[in-house]
């Protein structure tokens, strides 16, 4: 853990995940001699603005060229330096998916990408500035590690974890404000490895991102109406937790990934992946914004229209609860 | 010429030099059996002035931490940076015949991770130009002396990231920076003049900002002199436009479009492209055949 963290757990309560980055960045700029900033135009609205009111001679502003953007930032980090890179998800997984595929990746630089504005966080601004393709396109990339924090808490965590994590990282955060679902930051955030924010042994709900705090919203509602109802918090995509995946499926035997992503090739295909894999049967579902361009609106009225709010988490559970398993008390006969 | 000759500059040894080079470059593409010769030989001179004149590099260090830098933004050049490389001892002459190959560390296109001596990976156009302004950068808040070169192509310049990038080099007063642009005036497709006009070239890159020489590529005195007085330029970028003959040096392909990338099918077509550079050279290396 970095030195001179002053960023505590109260700043979750009153800042968004993106006010929480640009902090935690800037505290780190003073134990990383070697760290750069850069964005294009958007050093305000992604807060990485911050690190360069510090510390000017370290931020470059490279107007609105994502392109070169990235480009820049690999030569950066070919001469030694850490650029740590923020722009709207959109142009960085979709417009720049090249330059931070080949520059970047391939080249294992050691470029950190902190995305905001991701999935449809600024779904009033129209499709233009939704991103519900970044995370699987960046888990695509060979190298590349891929978070998604669930809360400001989290994404400060993350941001310091990837400090000392070698080569190319994509955090992808939100725009606004939600509320935390973390009440500490001590609870042992480790880059792989998923968080079980609430146990349970009838169904799974594997998420990240904001909908962590949706499904624990809708677990708490699942209680009191007697269901056991299990939370991970799978904050990195890639690489995924395997063991916490499969352990879900044989304790609970139902699972429902949660996410603000197309439920095409995102969490829930990264999850997916791991249980066909893993040869063990399940109930399947997922939940996210499915197959489709989002429709405009206000992101907690997008999360409830494509029912992957803790409303639409309690709808699916009562549905997937209704699914037939079919008993089977040897699991070592699978593979 | 060994690679230790750097100093003493005899234009007879020279001109052997990039005769030899080009029978490489020649031979090794036709050992894959196809490749983008026109724009190789087109280089030849250049990267020689560079290589062997102008650059502070260390081939037994490729990675010297203060040495000068080349970006081959036009990667798919690849083979005359490898005979080049491999005339200043970067790695064995032995890897030349294994261009293409399977498993080689000479790609088609340059690849810093595959080969000692590359700086960058490079090969989609239109992306090293970039990559060059960050290490410029990178040079200067280390606080070093090290030159950046960039070579783009004339058709790589229909990208829109190279004059995003233009644009960032201006801005940042990048005067340690200094990009070639292979001005052959011919793209897979036909001339530059036919399929995307480039002109006035010159004039878009002093809008831009840059110091720009629009000179001879082919003339050893004109490319010396001219890239010193680029790396002199204070405040600003430099650019060189360097004129120069697609396939240079190669009768069958020497200003022809259809140099960008050939197709050698049989020994026999492997020879009439030897036989077009006009002389023939000991080949550094067994094929093994």
């Amino acid at each position: 853990m970095a030195e001179g963290m002053t960023w505590s757990v109260l700043d979750g309560d009153k800042l968004t995940q993106a006010e929480i980055y640009g902090q935690v960045l800037t505290q780190l700029g003073a134990t990383n001699p070697r760290l750069v900033a850069m964005t294009a135009d958007l050093a305000k609205s992604t807060k990485i603005g911050a690190f360069g009111d510090k510390y000017p001679d370290r931020f470059i502003n490279m107007g609105i060229a994502e392109n070169s953007l990235f480009g820049v930032a690999a030569g950066l980090a070919m001469a030694g330096w850490k650029p740590v890179v923020s722009t709207f998800a959109v142009f960085a997984a979709l417009r720049s998916a090249e330059q931070v595929r080949t520059d970047i990746c391939y080249q294992n630089l050691d470029v950190k990408i902190i995305a905001t504005h991701a999935g449809i966080s600024f779904g009033q601004a129209g499709s233009t500035h939704h991103c519900t393709e970044d995370i699987a396109v960046m888990r695509s990339f060979a190298n590349m590690t891929v978070i998604v924090p669930a809360d400001g808490i989290e994404t400060g965590n993350a941001v310091v974890a990837a400090m000392d994590h070698p080569g190319p990282v994509y955090i992808r955060i939100g725009r606004g404000f939600e509320p935390p679902v973390n009440t500490t930051k001590d609870y042992g955030f480790q880059i792989g490895k998923a968080v079980t924010m609430k146990d349970g042994k009838d169904v799974t709900l594997i998420t990240c991102g904001v909908c962590v705090g949706q499904a624990m919203r809708a677990a708490k509602v699942l209680e009191t109406q007697g269901l056991s109802v299990r939370v991970i918090n799978m904050h990195t995509i890639k690489p995924i937790d395997r063991d916490i995946i499969i352990k879900a499926v044989v304790e609970t035997r139902r699972i429902i990934t949660v996410e603000e992503h197309n439920t095409m090739g995102g969490l829930g295909s990264a999850v997916g992946e791991v249980i066909v894999e893993s040869g063990k049967a399940c109930a399947f579902r997922k939940l996210g914004v499915p197959d489709a361009f989002a429709i405009v609106g206000y992101p907690e009225d997008l999360y409830n229209h494509y029912k992957f709010d803790a409303d639409g988490i309690i709808e699916a559970v009562g549905a997937l609860m209704k699914k037939e398993i079919e008993e089977d008390e040897n699991w070592d006969d699978e593979t | 010429m060994s690679a230790s000759a750097a100093t003493a500059f005899v234009k007879e040894d020279y001109d052997e030099l990039a005769r030899k080079l080009r029978f490489i470059i020649t031979d090794i593409i036709c050992g894959a059996g196809s490749g983008h010769i026109g724009g190789a030989l087109s280089l030849v001179e250049i990267l020689i002035t560079l290589y062997f004149r102008i650059m502070s590099v260390r081939p037994e260090e490729p990675r010297w931490s203060d040495r000068d830098r080349l970006v081959l933004s036009k990667g798919h050049a690849g083979p005359v940076l490898y005979v080049t490389l491999a005339e200043k001892g970067y790695f064995p002459r032995e890897w030349l015949p294994t261009l293409n190959q399977d498993g080689t560390r000479l790609p088609s296109h340059v690849d810093q991770v595959q080969t000692p001596g590359v700086d960058m990976t490079a090969g989609s156009l239109g992306q090293g130009l970039s990559c060059a302004c960050g290490i410029a950068l990178a040079s200067r808040l280390n606080k070093r002396n090290n030159r950046v070169f960039c070579i783009i192509g004339d058709g790589e310049s229909d990208e829109g990231q190279v004059w995003e990038a233009a644009m960032f080099a201006s801005h940042y007063k990048l005067d340690n920076l200094v990009a070639i642009c292979d001005y052959n005036r011919m793209q897979i497709d036909g001339t530059t003049d036919q399929i995307m006009d480039l002109e006035p070239l010159a004039d878009k890159w002093k809008a831009f900002g840059w110091e720009v020489f629009d000179i001879d590529g082919h003339d050893w005195d004109i490319l010396f002199s001219t890239i010193n007085k680029a790396v002199a330029v204070k405040g600003k970028p430099a650019m060189i436009i360097a004129r120069t003959v697609k396939g240079k040096g190669n009768a069958l392909v020497e200003a022809k479009v259809g140099s960008h990338n050939i197709k050698v099918p049989d020994k026999k077509s492997w020879d009439e492209y030897l036989d077009a550079c006009g002389c023939r050279y000991d080949l550094p290396y067994c094929r093994g055949e």
